[in-house]
C-alpha cells in the first residue's frame, strides 16, 4: 500500500516538473538548443581552430550550465576538410534533419560563405570565427551571420599603419597570386601610400609556393626598408622562414606579415619570427582574465588557445546569453537579442555587432618577442599598443553589404 | 652593369643558382622514381610520402632521440629504406604479377595513409628543424647572398646523383640491375636472387627520397603534406625526361630547376606551372620524352 | 535433320539471349523505381550528392573498365563542367538550368580532346602522369583565373528554372532533376559499352597491338572514349554545382581525380553498377565519418580502402558479386 502511494507520489512530482519544464522549454525549438560547430578539423587550420575550437565551444557551453532555461545544449560537429561543399552539405543537412538553431566555428572563407548562403536560405544563425575574408561582412554579408573575431581589414590596415608610423616608408609586396592576395595588397598600398609611404616594388607568386628564396632574392634587391607579406597560411610561413634564412632582416629589412597567427609563430619559432610586427584580436597573455581563461584551455588541450579558440568561446557565451534573455531559441529574435547587447568578456573589449554582422572590438599591435626575450614555449608576443574598435575595422560607409544603408 | 634582358647580371645569375638547388630535388626524386620503375615497372606514388618521411624522421629523431643532423643524413635513409623494403616485401610483391597500374593505386593509397596518420599527430602547419651549426649563416658570393645550407644541399645531392649513376652504370650490382630491367626471368634463370635484388632496389629508391627529405628538413616546414605536391611535379619532370636513363633523369631534374628558377624572376604568375607546360611540349614535339626508350 | 538442328541452337541461344536481356531490364526497371521513391525515404539533398559522383565515377569507369586507361586528371572536367556552369547562371541571370549544364558539358567535352590528345601519345603509367599532371595544371589555372573567386570559390549560382518555367528551388523538383541527368548520363554509357564501339575499347584494352593489326585506328577510338569520359565527367560537375549552387576547388584537386578511382575500384572496375555503388560508399563513408570522433582519419580510412581494394578485392564488390552468382548459379 505505502509502495503504491509512494509510487504514486513520484509520478505525480514528476509530472508536475515535466509540466514545469515544458513551459520554461515551450520557445525553445525541440526543448533543446542545438549548436553546429564545424571547421576544418584536419587539414591546414586544423591548428587555428580545429578540435581546440571545439574544445573552447564545449567549455562556454560548460561555464554556462549546460542548459538554457532548462533546456539542455546539444552539440553537433563536423570537420568540413576545408571542403564547400562538404560543409555546405553538412550544415543543410544540420538544419534540414537535426533543426540545429546556430552553427558556430568556420574557417576557410570559401566554406565560410557557402554555409553562410546555406543559413540565410533557411533564416538560421551562424557565428563566424575562424575566417579572414573582409568579404564575409562585406558584399557576402547576410542577416543571419555575425563575424566574430577578425578579418582581413584590421590586419593589415593596422599592421601597416603602424608600420608606416614607425619608419617603414618604403616597401616591397610579396604578394600570392589570386583574388585573396590582390586584395590584401590593395588595401595595404592604400594605407600605406596615405600615411606618407610609398610601394617600390612587388612580385606576385603563385598559390600556393613552397620554395621562396627566389622572391626573397628578389625582395632584398629592391632596397626597399619593409617587405609585406601580402599571402596567407602556409605561404606567410615558408616566406618567413626563407627570409629568416637569406639573412633578410640582418641585412636591415623588416618583414610585415598582414595575416599570421599564434600558431604559425609557434611552429616557426621566433629565431625566424623574431621582431615581426602584427595584428592580432587576442592574444592569452594579454591580461590577468585572458590568462586564467588560457589556464584552463591549456590544461585540456596542451597548447595555448589562438584567438580564434578563444573567439568561439566568446561568441557562443555570447549567443547562449542571448537565448536566455530572449528565452527562445528562434535565430531571428536571438540575433536581434545579440546586437542589444554589450559584448565585454575576457576576449572582446567594447565589443559590438553592426548591421553588416561585424562584431567589432579592440584590435592589438603586436611583436613578435626575440628569443632572449620569451621566457617560455607560448611567450610569443609583445603587446604594443591597441586599435579601439572603432577604427580597427573597415567603416561602413566604405560597405557595399546590403544591409547597410549608403 | 651588365644586364641580361633586364635584370643585373649578379641577380641573375643568383637566380640561376637557386633554380639549380631546386632542381637538385627534382633530380634526386625523380632519380629514386626512375630507379625503382626501372625493375619493378611501377611507378612509386608513395615516393613524396616517403620523402616527407624522411624530413619527418630527421626532426623526430632529434627531438626525441637527440640524433643530429649528421647522422640523420646517413641514419634515415638507412631506416626510411629498410621501411620501404618490408613494404615492397609485405605488401607489393603480392601484386608484382598484376597490371603495373595496380602498383600505382596501392602506392597512392599508402600515401594518403602515411599522410592521414601524420596530420593526425603534427597538423599541417609545419614544424622547424634547425639549420645544423656547421651550416648556418651564409657567404656573400658578389651577385648573392648564399646561404651555407643550400649551397650544401646543392653539393650533396649531385654527388648521391652521381654516385648512384657510378653504382648503377660501372658495378656488378648496377650490371645485375641493368640486366633485371632488361629480362629478370633469365636473371633468375642465372641464379641471381631476383625478388632479393627487388626488394632492396625499392628500398634504395625510397631511401634517395628519404635522402632529399633529410636535405629538406632545415629548408622547408616539414609538414605530413610536403610530399603530395612536390611528387606531381616530379611526374612532370619524369614524364618530360623519360625514365630508361639514370643520367637523363638526373639532367632533366636539374634543367627543369633552372627553367622554373628563371620563371620566378621574369613571369614569376607561371612558375607553378611551367614545368607542366614544359611536358605538354615535350608531349606534343617528341612523346617519347627527352630520354625516353619507349614509343 | 541436321538442318533442324543447327536451326535449333542459334534459337536456344536467342531465347537465352532475350531472357537475359529481360532480366536486365526488369532489373533496371526495379532501380529506376527504387530512385523514383527514393527522396521520400532519405534525404534528398544526400542523394543528389551521390547520384552526382555516382555520374562521375560511371564516366571515369568508362575510360578504365572498358578502355583499360587509368586517368589520373579526372578532377579537372568535373570542376571545369562545375566552375562553367557556376560562372553562366550566376553571370547570365537569362541562362535556364539545362542551358547552362549544356555547355558546362560541352566545355568539359572540350577540355577532353585537348588532355586527350597529348595524353593518349603516352602509354600505361605514364598516361595517368600525364594526365595528373595536366589536371594540376587546371588547378593552378582555376586558381588564378578571375571568374572562379580562387580559394574562396564561385558561390550563390541560382538553381533557377527548368525550362524556364519549372523552379528547381525545391530539394524535391531538383532531385528529379537531377535522377533525370543522371539516368541520360548512364544510357550514353550503357550504349557506349554495348554498342560496336565499345567491343573495339574492349578489344584494345585487351589486346591493343592485335586491334592495330586489325586495321583499327587505336589512337582514333581511344581519344573518343576519353572525350566521352570527360564530357560525362563535365556533366556531373556542372549538376552538381546546381544543386550544392557552388563550385569550388576542392572539385579540381588531385584528391578528388583520387576518390573516383576508389569509388570505381570499390565498387567494381568494368562493372556498369559498380560505380554507383562505390560512389555510394564513399559519399556515406566520409558523410558519416565527417560527424564521428574518427572524422580526422578520413583520408586514411581511404587509403586502407585502396590497399584493401587491390591486395585482395580487385573485381570490387559488384564484381565479387556476379562471381559469386555466377559459380552458384550457374
Amino acid at each position: 500500500m505505502t509502495l503504491i502511494k509512494k509510487a504514486l507520489t513520484t509520478s505525480i512530482a514528476l509530472a508536475t516538473a515535466s509540466a514545469m519544464a515544458a513551459t520554461a522549454q515551450a520557445n525553445m525549438s525541440d526543448n533543446e538548443v542545438r549548436i553546429g560547430y564545424l571547421a576544418d578539423m584536419s587539414g591546414t587550420y586544423r591548428d587555428l581552430a580545429g578540435p581546440g575550437g571545439l574544445t573552447a565551444m564545449e567549455m562556454a557551453i560548460e561555464d554556462f550550465g549546460g542548459s538554457v532555461n532548462d533546456a539542455p545544449i546539444v552539440v553537433f560537429s563536423a570537420d568540413d576538410r576545408n571542403s564547400a561543399d562538404v560543409g555546405a552539405n553538412t550544415v543543410r543537412g544540420w538544419v534540414d534533419q537535426e533543426n540545429v538553431d546556430m552553427v558556430g566555428g568556420l574557417v576557410a572563407s570559401s566554406v565560410t560563405i557557402a554555409v553562410t548562403k546555406v543559413i540565410e536560405e533557411s533564416n538560421g544563425l551562424a557565428l563566424v570565427s575562424g575566417s579572414a575574408a573582409s568579404s564575409i561582412t562585406n558584399e557576402h554579408c547576410t542577416p543571419n551571420h555575425i563575424h566574430w573575431v577578425y578579418d582581413t581589414y584590421p590586419l593589415a590596415n593596422g599592421t601597416a599603419k603602424a608600420v608606416v608610423e614607425q619608419g617603414g616608408d618604403t616597401w616591397f609586396m610579396l604578394t600570392a597570386d589570386y583574388a585573396f592576395g590582390h586584395a590584401l595588397e590593395g588595401d595595404v598600398t592604400k594605407v600605406v601610400e596615405e600615411n606618407g609611404g610609398e610601394i617600390v616594388g612587388g612580385v606576385r607568386h603563385p598559390f600556393p609556393t613552397s620554395d621562396f628564396s627566389s622572391y626573397i632574392l628578389q625582395a632584398q634587391s629592391s632596397g626597399a626598408k619593409i617587405v609585406g607579406l601580402a599571402n596567407a597560411g602556409a605561404d606567410t610561413v615558408n616566406a618567413i622562414t626563407t627570409a629568416s634564412q637569406f639573412g633578410v632582416t640582418q641585412s636591415g629589412q623588416q618583414l610585415a606579415g598582414l595575416l599570421i597567427f599564434l600558431n604559425d609563430v609557434h611552429a616557426m619559432g621566433l629565431e625566424s619570427t623574431q621582431n615581426l610586427l602584427l595584428t592580432t584580436g587576442w592574444y592569452w597573455d594579454m591580461d590577468e582574465q585572458s590568462r586564467e581563461w588560457a589556464e584552463r584551455y591549456y590544461e585540456r588541450m596542451e597548447r595555448m588557445p589562438t584567438m580564434v579558440q578563444a573567439g568561439i568561446y566568446s561568441s557562443t557565451m555570447h549567443y547562449l546569453k542571448a537565448v536566455e534573455e530572449a528565452g527562445t531559441d528562434d535565430p531571428e529574435t536571438v540575433r536581434a537579442q545579440m546586437a542589444e547587447m554589450p559584448i565585454e568578456d575576457f576576449f572582446a573589449r567594447n565589443g559590438s555587432i553592426r548591421e553588416d554582422g561585424r562584431m567589432i572590438h579592440d584590435m592589438y599591435l603586436a611583436q613578435v618577442k626575440t628569443p632572449e626575450e620569451s621566457t617560455g614555449e607560448w611567450d610569443l608576443y609583445e603587446i604594443l599598443s591597441t586599435i579601439p574598435a572603432e577604427e580597427a575595422y573597415r567603416p561602413l560607409s566604405e560597405s557595399n553589404c546590403d544591409l547597410v544603408q549608403n | 652593369m651588365t644586364m641580361i634582358f633586364g635584370v643585373p647580371l649578379a641577380a641573375f645569375t643568383g637566380q640561376l643558382m637557386l633554380g639549380l638547388i631546386n632542381g637538385a630535388f627534382y633530380a634526386l626524386l625523380s632519380l629514386g622514381l626512375a630507379v625503382i620503375f626501372g625493375l619493378l615497372k611501377i611507378v612509386n606514388f608513395a615516393h613524396g610520402a616517403m620523402y616527407m618521411l624522411g624530413a619527418f624522421a630527421t626532426l623526430l629523431g632529434m627531438q626525441y632521440l637527440g640524433i643530429n643532423y649528421w647522422v640523420s643524413l646517413i641514419l634515415v635513409p638507412l631506416v626510411v629504406g629498410g621501411f620501404g623494403m618490408l613494404i615492397e616485401r609485405f605488401i607489393l610483391r603480392r601484386i608484382s604479377h598484376l597490371d603495373h597500374l595496380y602498383g600505382l593505386l596501392l602506392t597512392f593509397g599508402l600515401a594518403l595513409i602515411f599522410e592521414g596518420t601524420l596530420v593526425n599527430f603534427f597538423g599541417v602547419s609545419g614544424l622547424r628543424y634547425p639549420t645544423p651549426e656547421l651550416l648556418q649563416g651564409g657567404y656573400n658570393l658578389g651577385f648573392m647572398f648564399l646561404p651555407i645550407y643550400r649551397g650544401w644541399v646543392l653539393l650533396a645531392a649531385l654527388v648521391v646523383c652521381l654516385g648512384t649513376w657510378f653504382i648503377i652504370e660501372r658495378t656488378r650490382l648496377g650490371a645485375y640491375l641493368r640486366a633485371g630491367t632488361e629480362n629478370s626471368a633469365l636473371m633468375q634463370a642465372f641464379g641471381v636472387n631476383v625478388p632479393l635484388l627487388i626488394t632492396l632496389t625499392y628500398g634504395f629508391g625510397v631511401a634517395l627520397a628519404a635522402f632529399a627529405g633529410v636535405l629538406a628538413a632545415p629548408l622547408y616546414p616539414v609538414s605530413p603534406t610536403m610530399g603530395s605536391s612536390l611528387l606531381i611535379v616530379v611526374f612532370a619532370v619524369v614524364v618530360i625526361g623519360g625514365m630508361g636513363s639514370i643520367l637523363g633523369s638526373i639532367l632533366t631534374g636539374l634543367a627543369m630547376g633552372l627553367i622554373e628558377g628563371l620563371t620566378k624572376v621574369y613571369y614569376p604568375e607561371a612558375a607553378n606551372t611551367v614545368i607542366f607546360l614544359v611536358m605538354i611540349l615535350v608531349l606534343m614535339l617528341r612523346p617519347a620524352g627527352l630520354f625516353g626508350k619507349e614509343a | 535433320m541436321a538442318t533442324t538442328e543447327t536451326a535449333r541452337i542459334p534459337s536456344a541461344a536467342m531465347q537465352r539471349q532475350r531472357r537475359a536481356n529481360m532480366r536486365r531490364n526488369m532489373f533496371y526497371l526495379a532501380l529506376i523505381v527504387i530512385g523514383l521513391v527514393a527522396p521520400f525515404l532519405a534525404y534528398p539533398v544526400f542523394l543528389m550528392k551521390i547520384l552526382c559522383f555516382a555520374l562521375f565515377a560511371c564516366s571515369f569507369n568508362l575510360l578504365l573498365g572498358y578502355a583499360g586507361l587509368l586517368s589520373f586528371g579526372h578532377a579537372a572536367f568535373l570542376a571545369t563542367g562545375g566552375y562553367v556552369t557556376g560562372y553562366l547562371l550566376s553571370s547570365y541571370p537569362g541562362i535556364t538550368p539545362e542551358v547552362g549544364i549544356l555547355i558546362g558539358t560541352l566545355a568539359g567535352v572540350a577540355l577532353g580532346a585537348v588532355f586527350g590528345l597529348l595524353a593518349i601519345r603516352r602509354q600505361g603509367i605514364y598516361f595517368a602522369m600525364v594526365t595528373l599532371a595536366l589536371a594540376q595544371l587546371m588547378f593552378f589555372f582555376f586558381i588564378q583565373a578571375p571568374f572562379t573567386g580562387g580559394e574562396d570559390g564561385l558561390h550563390g549560382v541560382a538553381r533557377g528554372h527548368f525550362l524556364g518555367f519549372i523552379s528547381l528551388n525545391d530539394n524535391l523538383s531538383m532531385y528529379y532533376f537531377v535522377f533525370a541527368v543522371f539516368l541520360i548520363g548512364f544510357a550514353i554509357i550503357q550504349r557506349t559499352v554495348h554498342s560496336p564501339f565499345g567491343q573495339v575499347l574492349k578489344a584494345i584494352r585487351e589486346n591493343e597491338p592485335r586491334a592495330v593489326s586489325l586495321g583499327y585506328n587505336v589512337d582514333a577510338y581511344k581519344l573518343l572514349a576519353f572525350v566521352i569520359s570527360a564530357g560525362l565527367a563535365g556533366l556531373a560537375g556542372s549538376t552538381k554545382t546546381l544543386v550544392f549552387q557552388l563550385a569550388s576547388l576542392t572539385d579540381a584537386h588531385w584528391h578528388m581525380s583520387g576518390e573516383v578511382i576508389l569509388m570505381t575500384l570499390l565498387g567494381g572496375v568494368g562493372t556498369l553498377l559498380g560505380p554507383i555503388m562505390g560512389a555510394g560508399i564513399v559519399v556515406s563513408l566520409q558523410h558519416l565519418l565527417a560527424q564521428s570522433p574518427l572524422g580526422n582519419w578520413v583520408n586514411v580510412i581511404l587509403g586502407l580502402l585502396f590497399v584493401v581494394c587491390v591486395l585482395s578485392f580487385r573485381s570490387g564488390i559488384v564484381g565479387e558479386l556476379a562471381k559469386s552468382y555466377r559459380k552458384n548459379f550457374k
